[in-house]
């Protein structure tokens, strides 16, 4: 099966550092694909890279096979791949309301109906019509991360970016983001690019994942092998007893 | 055993123009040598909790309590004077993410010897050498060398135990944390918990742990309070958590992803009027 996505042998650097060092993923259609690492191991790096928001010093990114320009992306490269951030406290402007946050993407890719698009995006991430006129200072944090993936859903996009979508919320809060982001996969048949930090989230959304370390991918491997344990690298392990929670050291002995 | 700290129906509000916002209403619970964890949502009062008893409560709040008592002293009759004799010294407060709450234009030596000389009568030379060692303390490899690194040069990590040594340095009996790991890495986060572990048993510290995320802290606790809107929902030892019995404590417990667990979807809180009563 071809890729939807996928990079070979990408690298990105910043003056000297090389934030990624030849990584190669592909990600098929339909498939929710899983990037973990500590901070800094470059797993943000490669989807900024993939959304063209890191400078590509070497290597390619291909959509459907065919190979992206390294500097600029077209408006129907967006309307195809939409990106989620992690902060969504930071991630919506703070002087528009939900519904001029909504029209901004219909706006830039001329998309008609932006009423009916509109309430439907609402709709479809569990806020309802109510919500259209508030600003984001008037919302919780899990209510500003709904909107933030109605302004990427609202142009149908097929392929989500998703950068640690949850991990600025509460737990409990977490939970429904991560039931509405399964939610609108399913219905809309989505590719998702998932970077967290958490293994219990990747485990719980991706199929398939890449584990990274300083700007290199160390590890491929699907989400049943990570939890039945056939990891091969210490760094993974390391990553794993981390999710697990702490243990005493006098209840290990 | 006679309580350290006793926290008798607590209550903080918020005046504002569209009415008074109860942030904490009516929490009580006593405190020995022994690790008290609070758990709850953003919002449920819990960090509100511990920054009333660590004298941190804005002064447009309206704070009220039938007791709350350190060690024979009545917090909130306190004068001034006696309260800031007490924070820092005997009662200290680690804050949530180090990258703010550090001093960004001060080195992160001359940051722990201000806490060390403010509370003790102590020389220069003294106050380095003793901030060097809390630094190794917390394990920093080459105190010499971050003692003088401004925090913006440090990890979030090194940051983090830079803000445990110098929340230690003048050996409090009480220490309250803030979600001291929420801003860290989950491999960095285990370290941090394990100094803080081994500090806290070392010098037999009270310690109250805030934090959302109710595994990690049933895990590190002896004692749970489940706190939701302002109130304490549930009290129950960390061993026992699997018996929980409110609704909202279980949904917590419930509601996070972990490994070889197969939940599509995951459960969700069905939040009910009644818990909020």
């Amino acid at each position: 099966m071809r890729a939807a996505i996928a990079a070979e042998n990408l690298t990105v650097s910043y003056d000297d550092f090389l934030a990624l060092d030849d990584v190669s993923i592909d990600v098929a259609s339909g498939e929710s694909f899983g990037l973990v690492g500590e901070s800094g191991s470059g797993k943000s790096t490669l989807l900024r890279a993939i959304a063209g928001l890191a400078p590509i010093a070497g290597g390619r990114i291909m959509l459907d096979g065919k190979t992206l320009d390294a500097r600029h992306r077209d408006k129907a490269f967006y309307r195809r791949v939409q990106m989620v951030f992690q902060d969504p406290y930071g991630s919506l402007h703070p002087r528009q309301t939900v519904d001029r946050l909504l029209q901004e993407p219909l706006a830039i890719h001329g998309v008609g109906d932006a009423e009916r698009r509109i309430l439907r995006a609402l709709d479809e991430v569990g806020l309802g019509s109510s919500f259209r006129f508030r600003y984001s200072h008037q919302l919780s944090g899990g209510q500003r991360q709904r909107i933030a993936i109605a302004r990427a859903l609202i142009i149908e996009p097929e392929i989500m970016l998703l950068d640690e979508p949850t991990s600025a919320l509460d737990a409990s809060v977490q939970a429904e983001v991560l039931n509405l982001l399964e939610q609108v996969r399913r219905d809309r048949k989505l590719t998702y690019i998932m970077v967290s930090h958490d293994l219990g989230v990747v485990t719980h959304m991706c199929e398939r994942l890449a584990v990274m370390k300083s700007g290199k991918v160390v590890e491929r491997l699907s989400s049943g092998d990570l939890v039945a344990g056939r990891i091969s690298e210490a760094y993974t392990k390391n990553l794993m007893v981390a999710s697990k929670g702490f243990v005493r050291k006098a209840a290990l002995a | 055993m006679k309580p350290m700290l006793t926290v008798d129906d607590l209550r903080v509000s918020f005046p504002t123009r569209t009415g008074l916002i109860e942030a904490v209403r009516g929490v009580s619970f006593t405190l020995g040598r022994e690790r008290l964890g609070i758990v709850g949502e953003s919002g449920s009062g819990k960090s509100q909790t511990g920054r009333a008893i660590m004298g941190l409560t804005p002064a447009h709040a309206r704070i009220s309590a039938s007791k709350l008592n350190f060690d024979g002293t009545d917090l909130l009759t306190a004068p001034a004077k006696v309260r800031r004799s007490l924070r820092g010294s005997r009662i200290a407060m680690i804050l949530q993410d180090p990258k703010y709450s550090l001093n960004p234009v001060m080195s992160i030596g001359r940051q722990i010897v201000e806490t060390l000389r403010t509370h003790e009568n102590v020389g220069k030379r003294e106050a380095r050498d003793r901030a060097i060692a809390m630094l190794e303390a917390v394990q920093i490899r080459d105190a010499g060398r971050v003692f003088d690194l401004h925090p913006h040069e440090v990890s979030g990590g090194m940051g983090q135990r830079a803000m445990i040594a110098m929340m230690l340095i003048a050996g409090p009996e009480l220490l309250i944390a803030d979600e001291p790991t929420s801003a860290l890495d989950v491999t960095v986060q285990l370290d941090v918990l394990r100094i803080l572990d081994k500090l806290v048993a070392e010098r037999g510290m009270g310690l109250i742990f805030i934090s959302h995320d109710l595994r990690l802290v049933s895990s590190f606790c002896d004692r749970v309070i489940v706190m939701y809107a302002g109130r304490i929902v549930e009290e129950i030892a960390a061993g026992d958590l699997a018996n929980a019995k409110h609704p909202y404590t279980q949904g917590l417990l419930n509601c996070m992803p972990t490994l070889g667990t197969d939940r599509h979807p995951l459960p969700v809180l069905d939040r009910k009027p009644e818990w909020a009563a």
